[in-house]
């Protein structure tokens, strides 16, 4: 028989080596960017001091910070609408019975397995001026040449097509799976009922669908603003900034220019950003939801 | 709006195995006909056919005299109460009931009349805003009796409704969906697998066995005169005794009339009465259901079952004479035919 405090010790004992790393790793890290987020950045002669809102201050006036904020913004907005929709349409379609379903929908999801540099390298090729597979097909077209990735107007919407590419196949394996989970009873009753196709996604199938479009919304988001492998593989933030993302910028800032305590007060501004928006979602995409 | 069925020789395969086998019946407009077999003989399939949701290999369906063999399910002009229900789990009970007719965007002063008249009908009127999940058994399955009402289609097509309700619900649901077609005057096709459902809703049961129709007629028919011995052991609880003429060679006056040497003859538990002389048999089990008593004999290799009225002491193991009319007994030829 054993005391209760000493099973109490067991446990503390049995938990003391996850939650050791989980504090080393995450906690304390949290805790010391946004301490430190407060601070300036240490220098051979000049020692760490506090420095109170300075360094969000000089996010408010560092005309980088706000354009890596509004390409995150585009970069936003251009992947999580397509590469929900195309999620979608894809679950829906490998959904049905058609031959080959099965390699169907192990070529939608490839893009997820495969690793982010290798990927990108790939893309790069894809978008290489004029011997790349892209340049390669207009010139056979007829079409002009362009730099894809070296142009400012182009290189945001080619990283976006990279990300949507990426993206889309993790997200159809949520929604296929919830897909299957809808009972096919329904898709009788409603063709009964005389509903088409199209009224059937759109009073049934989709409305049943939401609590797994809100938890890949909230996804998307997340990866949207935490983008930062393929930047470095393909652009580095080039040309001029165009292709420059919150988190590429922070890492720039950090691990490039060492000015820890600016990346750092530039960390916690992302993480609230993305908190606001995730309660933001929840707060009015619940009321919508019907969970089975 | 109601109307009639015909099934004309429909066969419907699965690879090279029949599911129904050259199936011929009719549904007079206003009639309620169950389909009624053992799992796997063909009936819902039956019941899909109709409905369009599977389509047959080959033969004819029509509708009120109209050919819908090729038509999509919400052209054929039925309704259909699937066993799971298949409620809209996001939609509340309103929205379940006019689904269809929002679908066939009927005017909404019509749809709110026929939601009126179903919901009273079935009792649904407090009930309205909740959503399926907060419902019980037996409201889910009225509300999916209502989407069935509220379409007032030709016929209205029922796979195994009951079946997920409780015993005493069921009995309920039962006289209650029974007194609904009535009301309404609708043709109903009623798919069950529990013969006291078709035995005590149905105008005409069909019963199928393997994918074939083993014998078509109303309640009474089936169980005074089954056709084959499948049809004998299937309804009635417990199910005739079926034995081999040549174990009557003893008491040769209990064979029916006609009787071939190698024939089958069917008994009901009932028809039985223990006498001082007939055939010996030996009690095997006894069982007191309060207002009749079950007694399991055994004739030989084979139970023979005897249903005596009141209580009736026999001891196990005791010798008793079993004696019939031979006018309740049945012939089932062995020959194929």
């Amino acid at each position: 028989m054993i005391r209760p405090a000493s099973r109490a010790l067991t446990a503390w004992l049995l938990l003391a080596p996850a939650m050791t790393f989980l504090f080393v790793f995450t906690h304390w890290p949290a805790l010391a960017s946004l301490m430190e987020s407060f601070m300036s950045t240490a220098r051979p002669r000049r020692p760490s001091r506090f420095v109170g809102m300075d360094n969000y201050q000089q996010a408010l006036s560092d005309p980088v910070f706000w354009k890596s904020l509004t390409n995150n913004l585009w970069f936003a907005l251009g992947t999580i609408p397509a590469s929900i929709a195309l999620a979608l349409l894809m679950a829906i379609w490998v959904n049905d019975r058609l031959p080959g379903r099965t390699f169907a929908r192990m070529a939608y999801f490839t893009p997820t397995i495969l690793p982010m540099i290798a990927v990108a390298n790939i893309w790069l090729f894809f978008f290489t001026p004029q011997y790349g597979l892209i340049e390669q097909i207009a010139s056979a077209l007829g079409l002009p040449s362009h730099n894809w990735l070296g142009s400012g107007d182009t290189a945001l919407g080619a990283v976006i097509m990279v990300a949507i590419w990426k993206e889309a196949g993790f997200f159809m394996i949520f929604y296929l799976a919830a897909l299957q989970a809808i009972s096919p009873v329904l898709a009788e009753a409603a063709n009964l009922e005389g509903a088409s196709r199209w009224t059937y996604f759109r009073r049934v199938q989709f409305p049943l669908l939401m609590p797994t479009t809100l938890f890949v919304l909230i996804n998307a988001v997340i990866n949207a603003f935490r983008m930062v492998d393929h930047i470095i593989v393909m652009t580095r933030g080039g040309p001029d900034n165009a292709t420059a993302l919150l988190m590429f910028y922070i890492y720039q800032v950090g691990f490039n220019f060492w000015d820890t305590a600016y990346a750092a007060a530039l960390t916690t501004i992302l993480i609230v950003m993305l908190a606001l928006i995730a309660l933001l979602q929840y707060g009015w995409l619940e009321r919508r939801v019907h969970y089975q | 709006m109601t109307q009639g069925l015909l099934i004309d020789h429909v066969t419907k395969l699965w690879g090279q195995t029949p599911a129904v086998a050259d199936a011929c019946f009719e549904v007079p407009a206003g009639q309620f006909v169950a389909l009624l077999g053992p799992s796997g003989c063909g009936k819902s399939t039956t019941l899909r056919l109709i409905a369009g949701l599977d389509t047959p290999s080959s033969g004819r369906i029509l509708i009120g005299g109209r050919d819908v063999t090729a038509l999509a399910p919400a052209q054929r002009g039925i309704s259909m109460v699937f066993q799971s229900y298949a409620l809209f789990p996001h939609l509340n009970v309103a929205e379940n009931i006019i689904f269809g007719l929002k679908v066939r965007k009927l005017p909404r002063a019509e749809r709110d009349e026929r939601l009126a008249r179903a919901a009273s009908l079935l009792g649904l009127k407090a009930l309205l805003d909740r959503k399926p999940s907060q419902l019980s058994g037996g409201q889910q399955q009225r509300v999916a009796l209502a989407r069935a009402i509220v379409a007032e289609a030709a016929v209205c097509l029922m796979d195994e409704p009951l079946s997920n309700l409780d015993a005493q619900l069921r009995l309920e649901m039962r006289r209650e969906i029974r007194a609904l077609q009535q009301r309404l005057g609708m043709t109903m096709v009623y798919v069950t697998h529990d013969q006291v459902e078709a035995m005590t809703m149905a105008d005409q049961i069909i019963l199928m066995n393997g994918g074939h129709i083993e014998q078509i007629g109303t309640p009474e028919e089936l169980y005074a005169s089954p056709r084959t011995p499948f049809a004998a052991g299937f309804i009635g609880t417990p199910p005739m005794n079926i034995v081999h003429a040549s174990f009557l060679t003893g008491a040769p006056h209990l064979l029916p009339v006609g009787a071939a040497a190698d024939a089958l003859i069917g008994v009901r538990p009932e028809s039985v009465r223990i006498g001082p002389a007939g055939l010996a048999a030996q009690v095997v089990a006894v069982e007191f259901l309060g207002s009749d008593t079950l007694i399991e004999t055994r004739l030989g290799a084979i139970s023979f079952v005897v249903r005596a009225p009141g209580k009736i002491s026999v001891a196990r193991d005791e010798t008793i004479h079993l004696d019939w009319r031979p006018t309740d007994a049945c012939i089932f030829d062995t020959k194929p035919h």
